[in-house]
């Protein structure tokens, strides 16, 4: 059952390449069925959760120090339903949106390796097959940003490419000091060796690669500069699909892993956690107010919002680690949504240019009240989810004794609030057409606005998170794996 | 102590050739040179003195055989190494029949 | 004899050549394949002999008669169809069949060879041909 979380993606990666060019329409169908067959099975492993504390899954039965090892415990498969609900959803849009460009079943080809990749990365157990899986996503990733093969998406794509693959070498250097350090490259493993041999300053500088590494990947400050690019030029599919599930997963998900699982959290690491994601909450803010491309807007508030995440997990009590996996279950769903909304917009209106684009909820009203509820949720507006997961960010750096730090988190969510509203006030509700929504003559299909009008329901619903019910459950197992430490895979 | 040093050099070099060269194919050659120097680090870390190469017999002692896993890391780090480069070089053959130069100050459509 | 008097490609010594040793090259491919499980060989090598081979007509005669021999289509679905009988292997953790000639010692390197030789192939045709995208069919 852990397995079939690599058949289903893999298996239809490469059916797709064989049938997918001859008869059109079966690889949007093929993608959008596995990713909801994925969706399904990680709903069966939480209620297989429920029951066993981990689930550990031995490729040829060999035991794990030995054996290569898949794992899913209550971290991996928060995010596991987070992923692949997300990913289902945009696959079911792409379906359409897709019809502008030749050659589709590369692109679910490429789609179905890249979430093959991030399955993979949220279930290994060990670290090297952690660096495969997660190459796999991040070239997919590459080659889907430049895959409507314009000047700028191929510039975009370069710059990427050369970025994360600049961070995957210092990763896997790290991971060489830590295979000739501790012989094994079982997480578990190592992470119970680690401890005996006591501090090193060979652990300080794996640290501060795997920082560099994963900060790349999750776009913290000093490393976000491919971020905007890539997120702006790729097709909105894959902007949902890079912002919503690949910075997350690649990048936040691997570093916490690492850091709370197997290196441990050294209030140096604490440190620098919490100084790029002021970083990045501060610098993504006020960059995003002079944008007038709207993809570009929502990317540098991803960079934002990432910051909230990394404050949450550099604080470290469990108050902030809830927060912070709270919030990025939240901005899974509203960036995605966001993402797939411009898309929409761009469908209908052939452009992204924020002054141009004018009276959406009018012309569109899918899209438009969509977007509204998203756009609210971000900014923080109470009954909605954002609200809740950032005033938890805060209230844990009041408690942790971090006064400042809670300061500019409020000060940041104003920020926030401003920037939507100066940018997105004018394109939803102004009037005075110049351009308007309709210029192409495309209206979005049945399959564009059923995605959108569910994931503004999962925003409106996340809010309830927090009341007594499963769904609360599961964050406080994934909060509590982060805080049992190093007796990861037990 | 000294290949290590070597090897960091190496890596150093291509860290170098990323960071400061104009021309796309140069960048693309020094990922390539980390990509190595990262995959003799690996090497490196396998090596015993004197190790003999580790296939297993049944008429043989499991004695001075030098380690055999980052071996197989080193090869499917190879094809990662592969996939990045063709990637790489297949989009800048694709930047200069758009743009008509490997220049990186000259490719600048992108603002902000 | 057919290719010589073509006048794309390389000089005629070339091709007589290639045409002489290409039928060794590909069956030295297929045996290091086969030969892969008790010495040094696999998959992965024979598949790289035999992505040379047709980079060797490729070569020699330029891209036309190399894709006459080998067309993307069948690149591609045979890519596709050895990438799920991997999967089919390691799922069911046996072959098909009980007859000897397609037991799993046979049909996994045999696998890896057509994905291997197929993707590098694929790869060069990529390349050389600008075609759009590339596979990553590592």
């Amino acid at each position: 059952m852990i397995s079939l979380l690599l058949i289903i993606p893999l298996s239809s990666a490469f059916l797709i390449p064989i049938i997918g060019k001859r008869i059109k329409w079966t690889g949007g169908a093929i993608s959008s069925l596995a990713a909801f067959a994925l969706a399904a099975n990680s709903f069966v492993i939480i209620s297989n959760l429920m029951k066993y504390k981990t689930l550990l899954y031995k490729f040829g039965a060999f035991p794990p120090p030995a054996g290569i090892s898949l794992i899913v415990d209550g971290l991996s498969v928060f995010l596991l339903i987070t992923v692949n609900v997300v990913a289902f959803l945009i696959a079911l849009f792409s379906m359409d949106y897709m019809k502008q460009y030749t050659d589709r079943w590369k692109f679910y080809t490429l789609f179905m390796f890249m979430l093959a990749g991030v399955n993979g990365v949220l279930i290994a157990g060990d670290i090297f097959n952690l660096y495969v899986f997660l190459e796999v996503a991040a070239i997919a990733g590459y080659f889907l940003v430049g895959f409507g093969v314009r000047d700028e998406e191929l510039e975009a794509a370069f710059k990427y490419a050369v970025m994360g693959s600049v961070a995957s070498i210092f990763i896997l250097l790290g991971i060489g000091l830590l295979y000739s350090y501790t012989s094994t490259l079982n997480m578990a493993e190592m992470a119970r060796i680690l401890p005996q041999t006591g501090t090193s300053s060979l652990v300080t500088f794996v640290s501060v690669l795997f920082l560099m590494g994963f900060g790349l990947k999750a776009a913290l400050v000093p490393f976000h500069s491919w971020l905007p690019y890539a997120h702006s030029q790729a097709p909105a599919p894959i902007s949902a699909m890079l912002s919503g599930v690949s910075i997350k997963v690649l990048g936040i998900y691997a570093l916490a892993r690492i850091f709370f699982n197997v290196l441990g959290m050294t209030p140096a690491v604490c440190f620098i956690l919490i100084a790029l994601a002021v970083l990045s909450m501060v610098a993504g803010s006020i960059m995003a107010f002079g944008q007038s491309d709207i993809k570009r807007l929502f990317a540098y508030s991803s960079i934002s919002q990432i910051g909230y995440i990394a404050l949450g997990l550099g604080i470290g009590t469990p108050l902030a680690i809830s927060g912070a996996l709270f919030h990025l279950f939240n901005h899974s769903i509203f960036k995605s949504l966001l993402f797939l909304n411009s898309g929409s917009i761009e469908y209908a209106a052939g452009t992204r240019d924020l002054n141009r684009i004018r009276n959406v909820i009018r012309e569109d009203p899918v899209t438009g009240y969509t977007n509204l509820i998203g756009s609210l949720s971000i900014c923080g507006v109470p009954p909605l989810g954002g609200f809740w997961s950032k005033l938890i960010i805060i209230l844990a750096c009041i408690q942790a004794n971090h006064p400042i730090l809670a300061f500019v988190a409020a000060v940041v969510s104003m920020l926030t609030l401003a920037y939507y509203f100066k940018a997105l006030t004018p394109a939803l509700f102004g009037t005075h057409a110049t351009a308007g929504i309709k210029a192409s003559g495309r209206k979005i299909s049945f399959a564009m606005a059923a995605p959108m009008v569910i994931l503004a329901i999962l925003v409106v619903i996340s809010g309830m998170m927090l009341l007594p019910n499963p769904g609360r459950e599961l964050l406080k197992g994934a909060a509590n794996v982060l805080q049992n430490g190093r007796n990861y895979g037990k | 102590m000294t290949v290590y040093i070597l090897c960091l050099i190496l890596f150093s070099i291509g860290l170098y050739c990323v960071v400061r060269k104009r021309n796309l194919i140069k960048i693309i050659i020094g990922i390539g040179i980390m990509d190595y120097a990262v995959n003799l680090f690996f090497v490196l870390i396998g090596y015993r003195e004197g190790g003999r190469s580790p296939i297993f017999a049944s008429d043989q002692v499991i004695d001075k055989m030098v380690d055999p896993l980052p071996q197989s890391l080193v090869l499917t780090s190879i094809v990662i190494g592969l996939a990045i480069t063709l990637l790489l070089v297949a989009i800048a053959i694709r930047i200069y029949e758009k743009y008509g130069t490997f220049d990186i100050t000259k490719i600048n459509k992108l603002k902000g | 004899m057919k290719y010589i008097r073509e006048d794309k490609g390389m000089t005629l010594i070339v091709k007589s050549v290639t045409r002489l040793t290409l039928g060794f090259i590909l069956l030295y491919g297929i045996y290091i394949t086969l030969n892969g499980h008790a010495g040094p060989g696999g998959g992965f090598a024979g598949g790289v002999i035999v992505a040379l081979s047709f980079v060797h007509i490729m070569l020699a005669f330029g891209k036309e008669v190399a894709l006459k021999r080998l067309r993307a289509w069948l690149l591609r679905v045979s890519i596709g169809i050895a990438a799920l009988i991997f999967l089919y292997v390691a799922v069911i953790r046996s072959s098909f069949v009980s007859c000897p000639v397609f037991s799993t010692e046979v049909i996994i390197p045999l696998c890896e060879m057509v994905i291997v030789g197929g993707g590098l192939f694929a790869i060069f045709i990529a390349l050389v041909l600008l075609s759009k995208g590339d596979k990553d069919a590592e």
